[in-house]
């Protein structure tokens, strides 16, 4: 991690730390229900992936709008989602976030700017590209980030969505969370070996390749595309390399019992030792800016508050059997 | 003697490819997890081994382009499977089922068939949500040039995929993983089921059941539970929704005089309207009582477990519902 000492307050840089603890600690908390079967709803975890979440959401304001996908609890709490509507949400009680009926691929808070995700690949990328052209009519300044995987780079609506925020220069960020595999399928079976932002540069597009587990290099990269966007200068794209500490769905890869995980043990070795939140304390620690003492407050802290979240969660009624059709329409 | 071999659903359908593909060099499986057991179960067990990975495509999550150059293969002489491991996949691939291989042979004036099979997965239930748990066969049964099957037993699941692969046309095969586990006799030589024929899976006189799918399972139940109240019901397997096998149920509610539609999708538009509405039409003499339905509310799959236990409709639903008729004594 590049040293940038000067340039932030160890307030600033501690609450940084605080956010991917939280999110880090937050999915952990989730493996233990998961496996006993307390969580039903299909949790992606995001560990390993923090450093994206936090990295570019420290870039907006509260205004500003993010999309997600299947695997977005670090958007949510990166944007400033409230942390107990989100448990409550991924034990689908009626305090949830989306008030039981969504489950964790549905994880919302349209008050700080967290505009809604979704499970379809991709899905929401055009979503978030619309959201944009809403801020360009409006004029209101807005930027929007747009958050998907490698694997969404293999749906035709990337490119059209690419194509049209280009043309008509949208603040529209795409962040392309690149963990080197889609489900079962790694990246090499996916598409030629070509980096993904090469291409989203063919559409005539800002584009970049950062290192999706250095907090700081994304955050850098973050304020750039957002200052790019609000000059009128966007869209940018950004490929944000990283890899998942965790199963693409729950706890690990175990499927049907004897399926373990398809990626290579050399591979999660080297990566576990780029996890971007050890990385960040090495940082810390190394430039004198937080010490032990702090960080270890933070994370009992976090603790703490992801313990009552969840039994927030677990005193939370559940919704109930006449309230079916409640939301089908406004 | 050795016992009948009995099969799981899954390996039924495997079964079925494996035997197709060695005997038909045309024939070729194609779509996301084909390689792996994520998506699609056991169904493609041993399928890559055996005949290589340029007759079995895992692919990219392309669904749009992917559907698209299965129909193309079609085209041009190719007899392709392509796997949705979820329906609501589909919806991104609607291009080249719904306005290309469904219009292409009438379009052209019968010229170039499309025999390509879509094959969609139902994933009913388990907190996934509303993209992740939908059954859409009655939106596919409402176009003109598709055929649509959904086997409700191991059985059928080999005999229909064998038939579907063989068959000229643009036919969507619809599963659902509820029912891999399920295990029956299934002979071991090739056989197919053939495409808009139903079948009766029980025999009754005072109630007919039409069912598809895991609700066939549902009605059979409901059937046991009413039989002890004195009540005889007839559950029809309709295994092809389209085309429907009219002259079956029509026979059928001419016997019992009562009709209850259950299916495994949305109430409203939908494949239970639609056999509600032949029996209006065609077999309104016979009917003593208002045809009923059992079907998904009109809502979008809950996450919530209390919702989705009011939500997704089992072998009470069927039971309160015949209950209806007040034959019970
Ligand atoms: C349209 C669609 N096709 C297939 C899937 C199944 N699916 C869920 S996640 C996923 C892989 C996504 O990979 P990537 O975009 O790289 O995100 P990651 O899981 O690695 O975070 C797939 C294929 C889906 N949800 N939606
Ligand atoms: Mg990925």
């Amino acid at each position: 991690m590049q040293s940038m000492k000067s340039e932030f307050t160890a307030e600033f840089l501690s609450d940084l730390y605080r956010q991917m603890v939280t999110i880090r600690f937050f999915e952990e908390s989730l493996v233990a229900p998961i496996l006993n079967s307390e969580i039903r709803t299909p949790c992606h975890l995001s560990c390993g992936q923090e450093a994206i979440a936090v990295g570019l959401c420290s870039g907006l304001s509260r205004d500003d709008y993010v999309f997600g996908s299947h695997r977005s609890h670090g958007h949510y709490l990166a944007k400033g989602g409230d942390l107990r509507a989100m448990m409550a949400e991924i034990y689908c009680k009626a305090t949830g976030c989306s008030r039981g009926r969504g489950g964790s691929m549905h994880v919302i808070d349209q008050d700080v700017g967290m505009m809604g995700s979704a499970p379809i690949v991709a899905g929401t990328v055009s979503l978030a590209v619309g959201a944009a052209l809403a801020a360009q009519i409006r004029q209101d300044g807005r930027v929007v980030v747009s958050f998907f995987g490698d694997g969404a780079c293999g749906e035709g609506v990337l490119y059209e969505s690419l194509n049209f925020a280009a043309l008509k220069r949208l603040p529209v960020i795409f962040a392309c969370e690149n963990n080197l595999y889609s489900t079962h399928l790694p990246i090499r079976e996916c598409r030629v070996s070509q980096p993904i932002y090469m291409t989203a540069a063919s559409f005539g597009i800002e584009s970049h390749q950062v290192d999706g587990n250095d907090l700081l290099q994304v955050l850098g990269a973050g304020r750039n595309a957002v200052e790019a966007c609000r000059k009128g200068n966007g869209p940018v794209f950004l490929e944000l390399m990283t890899y998942r500490l965790r199963g693409h769905v729950g706890p690990d890869d175990a499927i049907q019992g004897t399926h373990q995980d398809i990626r290579p043990q050399h591979e999660i070795e080297a990566w576990r030792k780029r996890d971007p939140i050890t990385c960040f304390e090495r940082y810390l620690l190394a430039g004198q800016l937080v010490d032990e003492h702090t960080m270890a407050s933070i994370r009992a802290d976090v603790a703490a508050g992801i313990g009552k979240a969840r039994d927030y969660a677990m005193e939370s009624p559940s919704p109930r059997r006449e309230e079916l059709l409640r939301y089908v329409f406004a | 003697m050795s016992s009948p071999r009995r099969l799981q659903y899954s390996l039924a359908i495997n079964e079925a490819l494996h035997q197709v593909m060695e005997l038909d060099a045309s024939v070729f499986l194609i779509g996301q997890g084909v390689k792996s057991p994520w998506y699609v179960g056991n169904t493609a067990r041993g399928l890559l081994d055996r005949f290589g990975e340029a007759r079995v495509i895992d692919t990219p999550v392309s669904e749009n382009g992917i559907t698209g150059a299965a129909v193309g293969a079609a085209i041009a002489g190719m007899k392709p499977v392509v796997v949705h491991p979820r329906m609501d996949f589909m919806f991104f691939a609607m291009d080249p089922i719904i306005n290309q291989a469904a219009n292409w042979y009438y379009m052209n004036g019968g010229s170039g068939s499309v025999p390509v099979v879509f094959w969609g997965i139902i994933n009913r239930g388990g907190a996934q949500g509303a993209q992740h748990s939908q059954a859409i066969h009655g939106l596919f049964a409402n176009i003109p040039g598709l055929k649509v099957v959904m086997p409700a037993t191991a059985y059928d699941a080999k005999g229909l995929m064998i038939a579907a692969i063989r068959d000229a046309n643009p036919v969507v095969f619809v599963d659902e993983r509820l029912l891999y586990h399920l295990e029956e006799v299934v002979p071991e030589e090739v056989y197919s089921v053939e495409i808009g024929k139903g079948c009766i899976r029980r025999e009754g006189k005072d109630v007919t059941v039409v069912a598809v799918s895991f609700m066939v399972h549902e009605a059979m139940r409901a059937a046991e539970v009413l039989a002890a109240e004195g009540v005889d019901v007839e559950v029809i397997d309709l295994r092809t929704i389209k085309p429907l096998d009219r002259d079956l149920i029509l026979q059928s509610v001419g016997k019992t005089g009562r009709l209850v539609v259950a299916d495994v999708g949305w109430k409203s538009f939908g494949m239970s309207g639609e056999i509600a509405a032949l029996a209006a039409e065609e077999a309104f003499g016979s009917l003593k009582a208002p045809v009923l339905r059992v079907a998904l509310p009109d809502c979008p799959a809950p996450a919530n477990g209390v919702l989705e236990d009011a939500y997704y409709q089992a072998v009470d639903h069927i039971v309160g519902t015949i209950r209806q008729f007040g034959l019970v004594c």
